[in-house]
């Protein structure tokens, strides 16, 4: 039943946080804290008091003072979520001489303030919500820490600008890398593009020296066209089980002299890096400076696996690499740190069928004008319509395209503005075509950005703002036959319009990667509901995830361009460098224990374990947790028959207590003392 | 606890119990978000769903909450892989436990959230409260005392 009633034992201070207004203007934070002062006192709380912001050095100042000086020995925050200022209340705590697990945050802003309307019912409300974390702290009982090592290799899943960036700065660091790519090659989206906004920059011209370094970096193992199967274990100490697909190639003869694919009869539409504008053959490397060089046959299209017979690669190959029998390989490696950089998926256009993409020949994706524009794209840099010889004289190019929509996705792609207009610059300088824009609005936040719009104005580019309502082959005039009509509401006139053009472009956005749902569980953390990865902390922790050691970069966790990309992986990787230089990390020290007194040997816990934390001692007959391998859900501990096992941090008291707390139980025993 | 049933519409106390990392985060996502839900939820932070004791939902019933929350990640998501099936499976055992002691399945509700369904969260518990406002309170810890000894032996209270 409740914990034994004696007289108070501890000695309590209370601290409530104003928040500026965040609380204070929905909370009446003096008369909570003055409560706590008169009702609690029986409880232990010997002071309370509010204070502007409590998380700032002042009111941690203030804390601190009231712990050496009032000789406090446990301390309740009420302020905002645990997950953003829980450490520093403990550090505070710890810098005046009192264990950090003494302290207990509770959270009266995400909770409370920010979520009610009804001042006195939040108030009310906040003074249940101290109680309980009054009740509770007088439970909690000093901890230490658990520091685990740190093994210094870190895993990158996902070769695109991120992934290579990240792996360039660990490895440069000095520390091992396993970079693993699920495509033959490393280089991701960017090795598709032709040029790069706002400097127009080519895009293989600064992405392949940089492949290059990774594929010659000792520190760094690629494990292209593999795939993550399995991850256990922790920080610091993970087991990634990795599936590399049989290339059937032995890339230790391999030179990748090129005449397995010109030997190859079988072509194929190339629907991922060609976006589907040009073919490549059964054996193939995805595009010619690939890194590694060595390419993979195609199982489901080479005519040998089909038919049993062809083999002409194999004939050809100077060095006898080729290896039909080639199987699957499943690799184990140990890490210490992942970060994921896994990318995004083009929004697939044929969704909104009003833009005829797929229907209508000539209404190009964003990806496949990437290729169409590339110099080492199927057409040599000519943009030509679908026919492949007609250069367009007016193209129209559409922006928001699954973006900015409440039928696809809310959320603003970010990249499609500016390659809107870097779309627009290319097709007047290659073609000399009449380009239109169709937005609804232009983003162009970051440096040199608006610049390179208002180049883009100045070299004649024609801005409709609206948002397209249907591309049509359908012409109404004698004008419009054989066009595409891109049927508009001219916002800015105010008039519906009918723009026939040649060609039109669709911006499509940014969307998760189809898969990252199930990436996400692989790694233990959390997607957003539009399957973007969530980061610790919005602003402050970007690239960091929930679970430790688990990080994440580029567009995983939300559309960004490349220098934004660029950034998150260099980010993900200093986190890690400080990390692997520390050589252990401290670890929450919320793990279950097991009573050998009490404990009966029933063995149920064992089972309910998912980590095999759980020991049988056959001799003993009584069960042990590992804590190495514990990570604290308390299962066993809610399950077990005879009480014997207890969680450090949430023990069965301090959950009753807090229960008794909040229902402000701890009150009425006051009532019957007095 | 200062509730007057004559004059006042009647105000339930509800006990949640979240998980630390997706329904707590849920709870987290509706205050920056600044959903407003009805104020009759507090929240207790386990670390999973599976650390649900059933004793603690009958300790909440016991001292007087008329409903229980347990909240965890989505089957699936569990951040201890799947712990909270096990939750899952513990709260229709609990709930038929409770039913044969009186307390109506419509008091306790299982509600699966992830870190970004704040709005699900706080349209769950706005819902859950008009459900258990509609049952009326519970007064178990009155009602149930004579039954339930508490003891509280004289020595140890304080004056």
């Amino acid at each position: 039943m409740s914990p034994a009633e004696k007289k108070p034992q501890e000695r309590v201070g209370v601290y409530v946080c104003h928040c500026g207004t965040n609380i204070a203007g929905v909370v009446n934070v003096a008369e909570v804290s003055k409560w706590a002062a008169d009702n609690l006192v029986h409880e232990g709380v010997i002071v309370a008091r509010d204070y502007k912001f409590m998380c700032s050095s002042l009111g941690q100042e203030l804390i601190q003072k009231d712990i050496k000086e009032l000789k406090l020995t446990r301390v309740v925050v009420a302020a905002c979520s645990p997950h953003l200022h829980e450490r520093t209340f403990r550090n505070a705590c710890k810098g005046a001489g009192l264990n950090p697990y003494l302290c207990e945050l509770v959270s009266i802003r995400e909770q409370d303030a920010w979520v009610h309307t009804d001042k006195i019912a939040a108030t009310e409300k906040a003074k249940a919500i101290i109680s309980g974390g009054v009740a509770r702290v007088i439970h909690h009982v000093p901890l230490e820490p658990l520091h685990v090592p740190i093994h210094p290799a870190t895993l990158i899943v996902g070769g695109g600008i991120a992934g290579i960036q990240a792996a360039l700065e660990i490895a440069d660091a000095g520390f091992p890398v396993y970079l693993v790519e699920r495509e033959p090659s490393i280089g991701g989206h960017m090795a598709q593009f032709d040029k790069t906004f706002p400097t127009l920059d080519c895009s293989a011209c600064i992405l392949t020296p940089k492949m290059v370094d990774v594929g010659n970096h000792p520190n760094i193992t690629m494990l292209t066209y593999s795939e993550v199967q399995k991850v256990d274990g922790y920080v610091g100490n993970f087991a990634v089980t990795i599936k590399k697909r049989a290339r059937y190639i032995k890339t230790e003869d391999c030179t990748g002299c090129g005449i397995c694919w010109e030997k190859c009869p079988k072509k194929v539409i190339d629907d991922k890096f060609e976006a589907g504008l040009g073919y490549r053959k059964a054996v193939y490397t995805p595009f010619p400076q690939a890194v590694p060089k060595y390419p993979v046959i195609d199982d489901i299209n080479c005519t040998y696996y089909i038919k049993g017979t062809c083999k002409a690669c194999e004939k050809f190959c100077p060095t006898n690499a080729i290896d039909f029998n080639q199987k699957d390989e499943i690799i184990t490696v140990e890490v210490g740190n992942i970060i994921l950089a896994t990318g995004w998926d083009l929004f697939d256009a044929r969704r909104v069928p009003n833009y005829g993409y797929g229907r209508l020949a000539n209404v190009f994706s964003n990806l496949e004008f990437e290729r169409l524009s590339n110099s080492a794209g199927p057409t040599g840099g000519n943009i030509v319509l679908r026919d492949g010889k007609t250069t367009p004289k007016s193209v129209g190019i559409i922006h928001c395209v699954g973006s900015r929509d409440k039928n696809y996705n809310n959320y603003c792609s970010a990249i499609c503005c500016m390659q809107s207009l870097k779309f627009a610059h290319l097709v007047h300088e290659k073609t000399g075509a009449t380009v239109y824009n169709f937005y609804i609005d232009i983003r162009t936040p970051a440096k040199a950005y608006d610049e390179f719009y208002q180049r883009i104005i100045e070299e004649g580019t024609l801005f409709v703002r609206g948002k397209v309502a249907e591309v049509t082959d359908a012409a109404r005039n004698p004008g419009e036959e054989g066009k595409l009509i891109v049927q508009v509401e001219d916002t800015l006139v105010g008039k519906q319009r009918r723009i026939p053009v040649d060609m039109v472009i669709l911006s499509a956005g940014l969307e998760p990667r189809f898969d990252s749902k199930a990436v996400a569980k692989t790694f233990g953390i959390s997607c957003s509901a539009d399957g973007w990865f969530i980061e610790r902390h919005p602003k402050l922790d970007p690239v960091a995830t929930m679970t430790e050691g688990v990080y994440i970069a580029g567009c995983v966790q939300g559309p960004k361009d490349i220098p934004a990309s660029v950034v998150q992986g260099a980010a993900a990787a200093a986190r890690i460098l400080g990390r692997i230089q520390q050589k252990e990390i401290a670890l929450e020290p919320v793990r279950a224990t097991i009573n050998e007194e009490q404990c009966s040997g029933c063995r149920i816990c064992n089972t309910l374990c998912p980590f095999n934390a759980i020991l049988f001692h056959e001799d003993k007959m009584v069960s042990e947790v590992n804590p190495a391998l514990c990570q604290g859900c308390g299962t066993c501990v809610a399950a077990c028959p005879a009480g014997a096992i207890s969680g450090t941090g949430f023990s069965n008291e301090q959950i009753l207590s807090q229960i008794d707390g909040l229902l402000l139980l701890n009150l009425d025993k006051k009532e019957a003392m007095a | 606890m200062t509730d007057t049933p004559e004059t006042k519409p009647f105000e339930p106390v509800i006990i949640g119990f979240t998980c630390n990392w997706c329904s707590y985060r849920a709870a987290d996502m509706a205050g920056i978000s600044r959903m407003k839900y009805a104020p009759n939820v507090r929240l207790i932070r386990l670390m999973c769903s599976g650390r649900l004791d059933p004793t603690f939902v009958f300790k909440a019933f016991a001292g007087g909450a008329d409903a229980v929350l347990v909240s965890g990640c989505h089957p699936g998501d569990c951040h201890y892989s799947t712990q909270n099936y096990k939750a899952m499976r513990r709260f229709h055992l609990m709930q038929r436990v409770l039913t044969q002691m009186g307390i109506e399945p419509g008091r306790t509700k299982l509600l699966w959230a992830s870190a970004a369904e704040g709005q699900i969260f706080a349209n769950e518990i706005t819902k859950f409260v008009e459900e258990v406002r509609l049952l009326g309170p519970l007064n178990w810890n009155k009602s149930a005392a004579p039954v339930v000894p508490v003891e509280v032996p004289a020595e140890e209270v304080q004056a």
